[in-house]
């Protein structure tokens, strides 16, 4: 945030991210509340057309700002041209949407007693990582659990994405792809149709 | 003159450069772009440096 800019409560959610992971680590099943950073984006978009969620709520975009900027922690280079390109941005997407429709069905399996609960985390879709420490059984059932588990694999995953795309070049390189952002910035360009061509017009780009 | 201009096609309406901007002469239209209000820019370039996207550049208003 600019210095000379009155800072406000929603600067802070940095600090929900870390927050995020460290219960997650102790129990699975707080992994859950990981579904508030899908839900609360769409509803800005779809709802009001808008991406205010990145702009202002996103605790993950700040946590890169945070450690980028602040902690110095970014090279601040310029990311090749084709990671912020619509292909590669959609093609993101398109494959995260995937990877998160086989967690689901996953959950499925377990829910439906097909396979058994799994303990373990998954990193960048490949490596496996035990985390039994985390979930030694609830009231609910196991798919409530596996889902935990697959869903806290997706976050861990994107932030180290994130994490590695912000020391190597901008603090907020992550957001020029994370599925999020593109799927948010999608729908409002829909909502938005006309009027764009009109804004764009405006000014000369 | 100096001022800040984006390119929509690129911009991913992430909302650094609005952030960072200290005169607040960018707005994020509907979701989709920042758009600078030419008349508030100072041309510091901040949001140059600040955009993940490359999107965003400072340019001599004279040679355009
Ligand atoms: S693009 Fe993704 S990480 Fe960045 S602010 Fe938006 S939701 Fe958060
Ligand atoms: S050049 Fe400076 S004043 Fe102009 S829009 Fe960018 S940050 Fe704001
Ligand atoms: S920082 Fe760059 S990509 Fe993000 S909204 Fe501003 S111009 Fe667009």
């Amino acid at each position: 945030m600019a210095k000379n800019k009155a800072k406000h409560w929603y600067d802070y959610l940095w600090i929900w991210s870390i927050i995020y992971f460290a219960l997650g680590f102790f129990n699975i099943l707080f992994a859950w509340l990981g579904l508030i950073d899908f839900i609360v984006p769409l509803i800005f978009a779809i709802a009001g057309g808008n991406k205010n969620f990145c702009n202002r709520y996103c605790g993950r975009g700040q946590l890169f700002w945070v450690l980028g900027r602040n902690l110095k922690l970014s090279r601040k280079k310029q990311a090749p041209g084709w990671i912020s390109s619509k292909w590669f941005r959609y093609g993101f997407l398109t494959f995260f949407m995937t990877m998160f429709g086989s967690m689901i069905f996953q959950t499925y399996l377990v829910f439906a007693g097909t396979s058994s609960l799994r303990k373990a985390i998954k990193l960048f879709w490949t490596f496996k990582v035990p985390w039994k420490w985390a979930y030694n059984g609830s009231i609910f059932p196991d798919f409530v659990a596996q889902f935990g588990f697959g869903f806290y694999s997706l976050m861990l995953t994107s932030t180290l994405i994130g994490l590695i795309v912000m020391a190597l070049y901008k603090e907020r390189t992550w957001c020029t792809f994370c599925p999020m952002g593109t799927m948010t910035q999608g729908i409002c360009k829909l909502k938005a149709g006309n009027e764009l061509e009109k804004k764009g017009d405006h000014h000369d780009n | 003159m100096r001022k800040a201009v984006n390119d929509k096609d690129r911009c991913v309406a992430c909302g650094v450069c609005s952030n960072q901007c200290p005169r607040g002469a960018i707005s994020i239209f509907k979701g989709c772009f920042a758009v600078v209000d030419e008349v508030v820019c100072v041309g510091c370039g901040i949001c140059e440096k600040a955009c993940p996207a490359g999107s965003i550049k400072v340019n001599d208003r004279r040679n355009a």
